[in-house]
C-alpha cells in the first residue's frame, strides 16, 4: 500500500499537493472546486482588513512558459471572507488562511480571524512583489519578518507558515529569522518581480507595471531556493513554483519539500491537476519501490 | 503531456464601425485566430482598461459588439475606423452548435454572442426571438433575418413586435413549435426565467453568463460562480449545469470578490 499521507507541522494531510494562494482562493465555491480536483490541502486568496479591488486591468498577461501577474491582492475583507471560509470547509481537508498586512499587529489580528474561522494553519504573505506597502516590501527585511511572525505565534495556536520571496539576496538570513521567531513552515517561493512591455502600445502590460512571474519559467529558481532552505532550517519547507505534474512536483519533495503548492498549473493544466501530480507520483513510487512519500522528501541532497 | 488552452495576443486595427442601436457599436478587425461560437476575448486599450467581450463575428475578420455601460465601455464605443486595440484569446467555452430544432433568445446584446452559433445552422432549422427594452434598442434584427427563418421581436414598452419581454415571447413560440434546444444570452434575470421555462417543458438549454472578471485566463478565481470559472468552463453553461447552481439569478460578486445580490 502506496501513503502520499504528509504530516505538515502537526497539519494532517491526504497527500502533498496543496492549492497555492492567490488561484481560485477568494470564493467558498472555487475552494471547493479545488478540492475536488484532488487537493490536500488549500491555500486561500491573501486576505487583508478592509474590501480591496486590487489593481485594475491588464492584470495578466500570458507567455509560452507561465504567467506574469498583479492583481494586486483584491480580496472581500475579513470580515466577509467568514462566509467563504465556512462554505470551504465543507471540503474536508485541512484549509490554510493566507493574509496580509502593513502591520504585525494587523497579520495577527487577520490570523486571529482566521484561526476563528476554522482554518487548520495560517499563512502569512510577506512576499507579495506588487502592492505597494505590502508583502515583499516587508518581506526582504529579516527583522521585520521576525517581528511579524513572533506577533503572529501570540495570537493564533494553530502553525504558522511564512511565504517567502526569492527577490532577495537574503532568502536564508529572512528564512532563519522567521525560523527563530517561531515560524512553523516557510513556503518557497512566491513569483520573480518581472515585467512585459508591447512593443505596439510602447508600454507596459500590466496596469502596475510591475508584476511576478510564474509558472514552469521560474521552476528552476524555487527548486533551487527549496534545497537551499532544507540545507539551512530545521523546520519544514513548503514548495511552490511552476508544479504542473509529478515530475515537478518530485523535483520539488527530492529538494526538501515536504508538500508542494500549485497555481498556475491550475490555470495552465486545470483543477485535475491536483489529482494527476498525485496518481504520477503514486506510480513512480510503486516502479521504484518506496511505499512513503516521506522517503523522498530531500533525497537529492548528500 | 498537459493540456493548454493556446492563446495568442495580438495588435489589430479597426477597419469598420458600425452604430447598431442606440450606444451599440460594433468594431470589426482582421485577426486570424482560431474561435468557436460563444467564445470571448479580452481586449486592452492602452492607458485605459482591459475588459471581456464577446465575439459577434468570427472567421478571419472578427468583431465585437459593445453597449455603452461604463467607463471602459465608453472608450471602446468610441474607437473609429483605423484606431488599434490589442486583443488575447479567444478564451472560455462557448455554444456546442446542436442538430434539431433551435429557438435562440437573445436580450439586450445577447444576440452578439447567439449570432456566430446561429450562423452556423441552417435558417429553417433556426427561431429567433430578440428582446429590448423599446425599438431603439433594438440589436441584429435585419442579420438575424439572414440566418434564421422566423425572426420574432418583443419589447418592454410594445414600441415594436410582441408586448412584454423575450421570455414571455419565448413561451409563446414554445407553445406553437416543438423545440429541440433552446440557446440563450442576455440579462441574468432573463435567462433565470429561462433556464425555467425550458425546464418546465422540458427542453435542453445552453445559456451564456456574464461576471465581473479580472485575468481571463482561468487563474484568479473572480469570475467564479459556484466555484466555476465563467472564463474557463463556461461563459455558456447547460441547463443540466445551472440546474445545480446556487448563484444563478441570485448572487454575483463585486470588484474585491464580495457577495452581492442580482
Amino acid at each position: 500500500m502506496i501513503s502520499l499521507k504528509v504530516d505538515l507541522a502537526g497539519v494532517e494531510m491526504e497527500n502533498p499537493t496543496m492549492l497555492a494562494s492567490g488561484i481560485m482562493g477568494e470564493t467558498g465555491g472555487s475552494l471547493l472546486a479545488m478540492a475536488k480536483g484532488g487537493a490536500g490541502a488549500l491555500v486561500t486568496k491573501s486576505i487583508g482588513s478592509v474590501p480591496r479591488q486590487g489593481h485594475k486591468n491588464p492584470t495578466l498577461v500570458e507567455l509560452e512558459f507561465g504567467y506574469m501577474n498583479a492583481m494586486g491582492l483584491p480580496n472581500p475583507g475579513i470580515e466577509a471572507f467568514g462566509e467563504e471560509m465556512f462554505e470551504a470547509s465543507k471540503a474536508g481537508i485541512p484549509i490554510v488562511g493566507s493574509v496580509f498586512g502593513s502591520s504585525a499587529e494587523e497579520f495577527a489580528s487577520l490570523a486571529r480571524r482566521m484561526q476563528e474561522y476554522g482554518a487548520e494553519a495560517v499563512e502569512l504573505n510577506l512576499s507579495c512583489p506588487h502592492a505597494k506597502g505590502y508583502g515583499m516590501e516587508m518581506g526582504i527585511d529579516p527583522d521585520v519578518v521576525a517581528n511579524i511572525i513572533r506577533e503572529v505565534k501570540k495570537a493564533v495556536v494553530v502553525p504558522v507558515f511564512a511565504k517567502l520571496t526569492p527577490n532577495t539576496h537574503r532568502l536564508i538570513d529572512v528564512a532563519k529569522a522567521a525560523e527563530e521567531a517561531g515560524a512553523d513552515a516557510i513556503v518557497a517561493i512566491n513569483t520573480l518581480k518581472a515585467m512585459r512591455i508591447d512593443v505596439d502600445a510602447r508600454m507596459p502590460v500590466l496596469s502596475n507595471r510591475y508584476g511576478g512571474l510564474s509558472g514552469p519559467a521560474v521552476r528552476g529558481v524555487g527548486v533551487r531556493c527549496v534545497y537551499e532552505l532544507y540545507e539551512a532550517l530545521k523546520i519544514p519547507v513548503i514548495g511552490v513554483g511552476g508544479i504542473e505534474d509529478w515530475r515537478s512536483a518530485l523535483e520539488y519533495m527530492m529538494a526538501g519539500a515536504v508538500a508542494v503548492q500549485i497555481g498556475s498549473g491550475v490555470g495552465r493544466v486545470g483543477p485535475q491537476v491536483f489529482g494527476d501530480v498525485c496518481s504520477g507520483i503514486s506510480a513512480y513510487m510503486a516502479d521504484n519501490g518506496f511505499r512513503d512519500i516521506t522517503q523522498l522528501v530531500g533525497v537529492a541532497h548528500d | 503531456m498537459t493540456e493548454r488552452f493556446m492563446v495568442t495576443q495580438a495588435p489589430v486595427l479597426i477597419d469598420s464601425r458600425t452604430e447598431e442601436a442606440d450606444g451599440v457599436v460594433t468594431l470589426r478587425f482582421d485577426w486570424d485566430a482560431p474561435a468557436s461560437p460563444g467564445q470571448f476575448i479580452m481586449v486592452w486599450m492602452p492607458g485605459v482598461d482591459e475588459v471581456p467581450m464577446s465575439l459577434s463575428y468570427l472567421g478571419d475578420h472578427k468583431g465585437i459588439t459593445v453597449k455603452n455601460v461604463g467607463e471602459a465601455t465608453k472608450a471602446l464605443t468610441s474607437l473609429q475606423v483605423g484606431d488599434r486595440i490589442i486583443v488575447r484569446g479567444p478564451y472560455g467555452r462557448g455554444y456546442h452548435v446542436p442538430k434539431g430544432k433551435i429557438l435562440a433568445v437573445g436580450g439586450g446584446t445577447g444576440m452578439a454572442s447567439l449570432l456566430p452559433a446561429m450562423e452556423r445552422i441552417t435558417a429553417t432549422s433556426v427561431d429567433t426571438a430578440i428582446g429590448a427594452r423599446t425599438e431603439k434598442e433594438l440589436l441584429f434584427e435585419e442579420r438575424s433575418k439572414k440566418t434564421s427563418s422566423n425572426v420574432r421581436v418583443s419589447t418592454d414598452d410594445g414600441s415594436k413586435g410582441f408586448h412584454g419581454n423575450a421570455v414571455q415571447l419565448a413561451k409563446e413560440m414554445m407553445s406553437a413549435t416543438k423545440y429541440d434546444m433552446v440557446l440563450g444570452c442576455g440579462p441574468e434575470k432573463m435567462l433565470f426565467f429561462l433556464h425555467k421555462l425550458c425546464l418546465e417543458n422540458g427542453i435542453p438549454c445552453q445559456m451564456s453568463l456574464e461576471r465581473y472578471m479580472k485575468c481571463g485566463g482561468g487563474l484568479c478565481g473572480s469570475c467564479a460562480i459556484d466555484g466555476k470559472r465563467v472564463c474557463r468552463e463556461g461563459p455558456v453553461f447547460t441547463g443540466e449545469e445551472l440546474k445545480d447552481m446556487k448563484e444563478f439569478g441570485r448572487q454575483r460578486r463585486d470588484e474585491c470578490g464580495g457577495r452581492l445580490r442580482l
